[in-house]
């Protein structure tokens, strides 16, 4: 099993709950994958599961990303207020 | 709509570029700094920056905008100060109370600094208008508190090659960028398509920290100046999220997409389109098309067997694809779609699916603001087909 960190940000913090979360995942996971196990987890998110944006290891990963055992990922929605 | 009159406010056009004794003592400090010098104070004097939003955001930029020297400071906002702006939004005073915010706006910068020119547009930014807005400025500030006009701004910047130089807030955290194609990638690069409204609260309804905005407007103001005197490494290709509470600033990297549809290599937006229907989701949408808007899995699989000529659209992604699929459609992953446009026959019927109904409902929303005119949902999504329809299939 990997280890993976997940920080949330802004609207993704308050339907999470939490700020930050720690997940073991199998070795072969994904960023796909990552998402789902964050709606499971934390259904509220589905709302904005479309909209989410994961930037692993402080970098923004389009499409399907592999994980490894340490990686940090942020969770980043759309913020629009000004 | 016609375009709004501008209002000039401050001085006649300056005669040359070179600054007056009054300039030189009240730029001082920056014209000892290398890194501007009389040169960069010049470029500032020359620069032309448009703000779009006089609120949160645009109380510390227009202030320090104009403290800067920002020769020419265009400014537009169509709200009056109300007393709940007044925790945040620091370039209006209590008396302003039921003022313009653009008039208040013009009277304090003028206060600030009255060597700058100042053009204030008392006007929502619209399609209409927003290109003739944006044209005369080199760079745009994104001080605005929704995502159509987001999107309008950002899609405006990009079809003009115009920097824009992005920040937005919600409760204690905020991001900032600077969207400056083909240097990196736009705002749609990021957030193809807004999120459903009622997904995101706004700050009145969620509330914000009123410093936060003073943070990230000075953020941006930072970046515009940087920008302004070519100097330093600007935020393109870095988004830069804040946390007050935890008070950490993050850095991501963020790259351009190819099929971004409107920097992508090929764009299928070309023109500025209705952002309120675009930002408005998918109940909306369905009402302005007035037809009638599903089919059951009953129904589909019925006109399949009739040897109907109906395309069947995936919006899912590739991964749920290669779990299941119905066979005969057609895999094209929701966040691709608005690239994708030209792969589609808008003469023909498209039944659109993904797993439940969520993600198909945003497709046909993308489909009618492209164009699409015979477009249906599949209620229940593949889900439905699953368990109606082909039991072979796995669910998942």
């Amino acid at each position: 099993m990997i280890r993976v960190t997940v920080i949330f940000f802004a609207r993704a913090r308050d339907l999470a709950g939490t700020e930050k979360a720690v997940f073991e995942l199998s070795p072969d996971a994904t960023t796909s994958l990552m998402m789902q196990v964050l709606v499971d987890r934390y259904p509220a998110l589905r709302e904005l599961q479309d909209h989410l944006r994961l930037a692993v290891n402080r970098s923004y990963a389009a499409g399907t990303a592999a994980l490894r055992d340490g990686d940090e990922v942020a969770v980043i929605p759309p913020v629009s207020g000004g | 709509m016609k375009q709004p009159a501008p209002d000039h406010t401050g001085p006649d056009a300056p005669s040359g570029r070179d600054l007056s004794t009054q300039e030189v003592a009240r730029y001082s400090r920056h014209l000892v700094l290398p890194e501007v010098a009389m040169e960069g104070q010049k470029r500032l004097k020359a620069a032309r920056v448009l703000l779009i939003g006089a609120g949160g955001l645009g109380s510390p930029l227009g202030l320090y905008l104009a403290a800067a020297g920002v020769g020419h400071l265009g400014i537009v906002d169509f709200d009056v100060v109300e007393l709940s702006n007044l925790q945040r939004q620091v370039l209006h005073g209590t008396r302003d109370l039921g003022r313009k915010k653009t008039a208040s706006a013009s009277d304090r910068l003028r206060d600030m600094n009255p060597e700058i020119e100042i053009t204030t547009y008392e006007a929502q930014v619209t399609s209409a208008n927003a290109l003739d807005l944006i044209r005369p400025y080199d760079i745009v500030i994104d001080g605005t508190d929704n995502f159509p006009t987001r999107y309008l701004v950002n899609d405006a910047c990009v079809l003009l090659g115009k920097p824009n130089v992005y920040g937005s807030i919600f409760r204690f955290h905020g991001q900032v960028s600077v969207f400056s194609p083909p240097a990196g990638p736009c705002y749609r690069c990021l957030y193809p398509e807004p999120p459903p409204p009622e997904s995101v609260p706004s700050c009145a309804e969620a509330g914000v920290l009123g410093v936060l905005p003073g943070v990230i407007g000075s953020l941006q103001a930072t970046e515009a100046i940087k920008l302004i005197l070519g100097k330093g490494d600007p935020l393109i290709g870095r988004l830069l999220l804040y946390d007050a509470l935890e008070m950490q600033f993050r850095e991501v990297k963020i790259h351009r997409d190819p099929h971004c549809p409107v920097c992508g290599e090929s764009p299928s937006i070309t023109k500025l389109i209705d952002y309120e229907e675009f930002c408005a989701g998918p109940a909306k949408a369905r009402a302005t098309a007035g037809m009638p808007a599903e089919i059951t899995v009953e129904e589909l699989k019925a006109r399949l067997d009739r040897g109907d000529d109906v395309d069947i659209l995936d919006v899912r992604n590739a991964e749920e694809w290669i779990l299941c699929h119905i066979d005969g459609a057609t895999l094209i992953p929701l966040t691709e779609l608005p690239a994708r446009f030209k792969e589609l026959d808008a003469g023909r019927e498209i039944v659109v699916h993904c797993k439940t109904g969520v993600r198909s409902a945003k497709a046909m929303t993308l489909l009618l603001g492209a164009g699409f005119r015979n477009v249906k949902v599949l209620r229940g999504g593949i889900t439905a087909w699953a368990q109606k329809i082909d039991r072979t299939l796995s669910g998942y």
